[in-house]
């Protein structure tokens, strides 16, 4: 157990490693950065200096090692674009995105097991059968055009919800939220449901897969025969064994969620995260690319270590196969 | 002939005929592609063309005449008087030319590698194995705006806008050469274990050219269906992109690119501007897509 922990941990380092590689490269290599920072009137003596005091001169190896340092630390230089600190501009807009991927994380859900299990239950039902041809549809449409229709239906036809911003935020220490406020909560409802919707109908046929197996094995035969109730052998034994690889793949899909924001919240011009990168594409603003990727990775790296874990923990065939294959 | 009457009985041809769904996408697919491709023929305004173009008729309803000019227009007009369908017509061919070169690009990728991991074995198939775990793990889209971003780097400002379509190409085909890659090396592991492949070996055949002349086309089947349902999946990054604002030039709009303009005029009131481009996307990209399930169902009895 310790030794597939620690193996875990070291590749899960190493992963991060490489990605520190190319963040660092990136800032290294792409664009001059002397060039950017200095503009045009400065001397060769000014350019040398800057270069020396950036350390530009030191060998590459201690520049990288250098970098992962400062990036430890959470300094990744200063925005080309915006001459702000990266990291406080990332800080900034980060309660933002995690509001939003929380809301439409548990909006999925919720609602992909809850429609999961009705559709399993009911198989033959008209319901059931609309419900997964609206899923059809809803994985086929790309991200933007779900948020351009909701935009297009529900605030500028029917004007009930705002369809851009944030709405009013107030500060709780340092973390700046919207949900405290009416007009704060009307505006995540359609930016969370436009990304929340590929995740739900994913979570939902997943659950109804999962569900339609687990109903046909003998243990539930033997509890239906036992003269359990429908809903101690539907929730107590069924759902509750279908869980375990959907919360697998909600956690998973937490990382999707967070780099999908990116779309979302350039249609709903949502002030995260995500529209900082999507700016920084579009200005080379190498820094805070090369921080936003850092920043991705080491979240999926966590995420994908905990969920290894968890299985690890919750899963005794792992276990088994894992000893089995040593003999 | 004599081939074609073979084709037509094949299994295949088969399975596509009795397949309703199969044949209406097969269809929908065909048409969109022969209109985008013959789009200067049949287009009737050149959108390309600002002498072409009347101020005047900007924002002209579907069917109905202009209020100045009396101008009819099938799907209406934009701000600058250009006529959606055309735009349509030509914004298809450029998602199109993006689609296929990507695909293109990582399937010759994805091939290469999977058969270099597949042959090799070895520590050259963990390593690539390794970087494909790696890549897989993060979402496509995500790794296109980020070579699309570094080359925006690396390339001169002066070149961006003409290099922005080939970018383009590199970067969505750069983000999904791993399933190919994953796919041909399972497959060719396969092959290279049978009896064909130990002869030809045995009588001193070239390894380059085994793998070549006699694994490849025994990988093709799976490779695709995989380039189907990528294609598919290319035309939607391609759009997600140009929405976006970091796909092609707005002076070339594809369809992507036509429905990040006409999201500007949606609060005014002119819905034509993005519902139809939008129609287009979904049209081609829906029809692909259930070619693509036909295709992996019909090559794969197993899995229904």
């Amino acid at each position: 157990m310790i030794a597939y922990v620690l193996r875990r941990i070291v590749q899960s380092v190493l992963v991060m490693l490489v990605v520190a590689l190319v963040s660092f490269s990136l800032f290294r290599f792409v664009g001059d950065p002397v060039a950017t920072m200095m503009g045009q009137e400065a001397s060769q003596a000014d350019r040398e200096a800057l270069r020396d005091r950036l350390g530009l001169n030191d060998p590459v190896i201690v520049q990288f090692a250098g970098y992962i340092a400062r990036a430890a630390s959470g300094d990744f230089g200063i925005s080309y674009r915006l001459q702000q600190p990266v990291m406080e501009l990332i800080l900034s807009r980060l309660p933002a995105t995690l509001e939003l991927a929380l809301i439409s994380g548990t909006l999925a859900f919720v609602f992909g097991v809850g429609l999961g299990v009705y559709t399993a239950l009911n198989r033959r039902g008209w319901l059931s059968g609309t419900i997964m041809t609206v899923s059809l549809v809803g994985v086929s449409l790309p991200t933007f055009l779900i948020g351009v229709l909701l935009i297009w239906v529900f605030a500028v036809e029917l004007q009930w919800l705002p369809s851009f911003g944030r709405g009013e935020t107030v500060d709780v220490g340092p973390w700046r939220t919207g949900l405290l406020t009416p007009s704060g909560r009307a505006s995540i409802v359609l930016p969370a449901i436009t990304l929340g919707l590929y995740q739900m109908t994913l979570i939902m046929r997943l659950v109804r897969a999962e569900m339609l197996e687990v109903l046909r094995t003998d243990y539930i035969k033997f509890a239906r025969a036992r003269g359990l109730s429908d809903r101690a052998v539907n929730f107590g034994h069924a759902l509750k064994n279908t869980l375990v690889p959907v919360i697998t793949i909600t956690g998973l899909q937490l990382g999707s969620i967070i780099a999908f924001a990116i779309i979302t919240e350039t249609v709903f011009q949502w002030p995260g995260v995500g529209a900082l990168f999507i700016n920084s594409v579009q200005f080379v603003d190498i820094p805070v690319m090369a921080a936003y990727l850092m920043l991705i990775a080491l979240i999926f790296v966590v995420i994908n270590l905990v969920v290894d874990l968890l299985y690890y923990a919750v899963d005794p065939r792992l276990r088994l196969d894992r000893a089995a294959a040593r003999h | 002939m004599n081939r074609i009457a073979r084709a037509w009985d094949s299994d295949l041809a088969y399975s596509f005929r009795h397949s309703p769904v199969a044949v209406v996408a097969a269809f929908v697919a065909l048409l969109i592609i022969l209109a985008a491709a013959l789009a200067p023929l049949i287009a009737p305004h050149d959108p390309f063309n600002p002498a072409s173009l009347n101020l005047m008729d900007g924002f002209t309803p579907p069917m109905e005449p202009n209020a100045f000019t009396g101008n009819t227009y099938w799907l209406g007009t934009d701000n600058q008087g250009r006529d959606i369908f055309s735009a349509i017509l030509y914004g298809a061919r450029i998602s199109l030319f993006v689609g296929f070169s990507a695909v293109l690009f990582a399937m010759v990728l994805g091939i290469a590698v999977g058969l270099l991991a597949a042959w090799r074995g070895g520590w050259v198939d963990s390593l690539l194995m390794r970087i494909a775990d790696v890549q897989l793990s993060f979402p496509s889209i995500l790794i296109a705006l980020l070579i699309f971003g570094v080359a925006r780097g690396v390339i001169p400002p002066a070149y961006r806008e003409e290099m922005a379509i080939w970018v383009l190409i590199v970067a969505i085909g750069l983000s999904d050469w791993v399933q190919f890659a994953r796919v041909v090396r399972g497959a060719a592991m396969v092959e290279k274990a049978r009896e064909y492949v130990q002869a030809a070996r045995v009588i001193g055949v070239h390894p380059v050219r085994i793998v070549l002349t006699h694994i490849l086309p025994n990988v093709m089947g799976p490779v695709l269906v995989i380039a189907t349902i990528g294609l598919a999946l290319a035309i939607i990054a391609e759009a997600t992109l140009s929405f976006l604002g970091v796909g092609v030039p707005p002076t070339q709009p594809s369809l992507g690119t036509l429905i990040r303009i006409g999201q500007g005029f949606l609060f005014s009131g002119e819905w034509w501007i993005i519902l139809f481009p939008s129609i287009a996307l979904l049209a081609l990209a829906l029809s692909v897509n259930l070619l693509g399930d036909w295709l992996r169902d019909a090559l794969n009895p197993r899995l229904k």
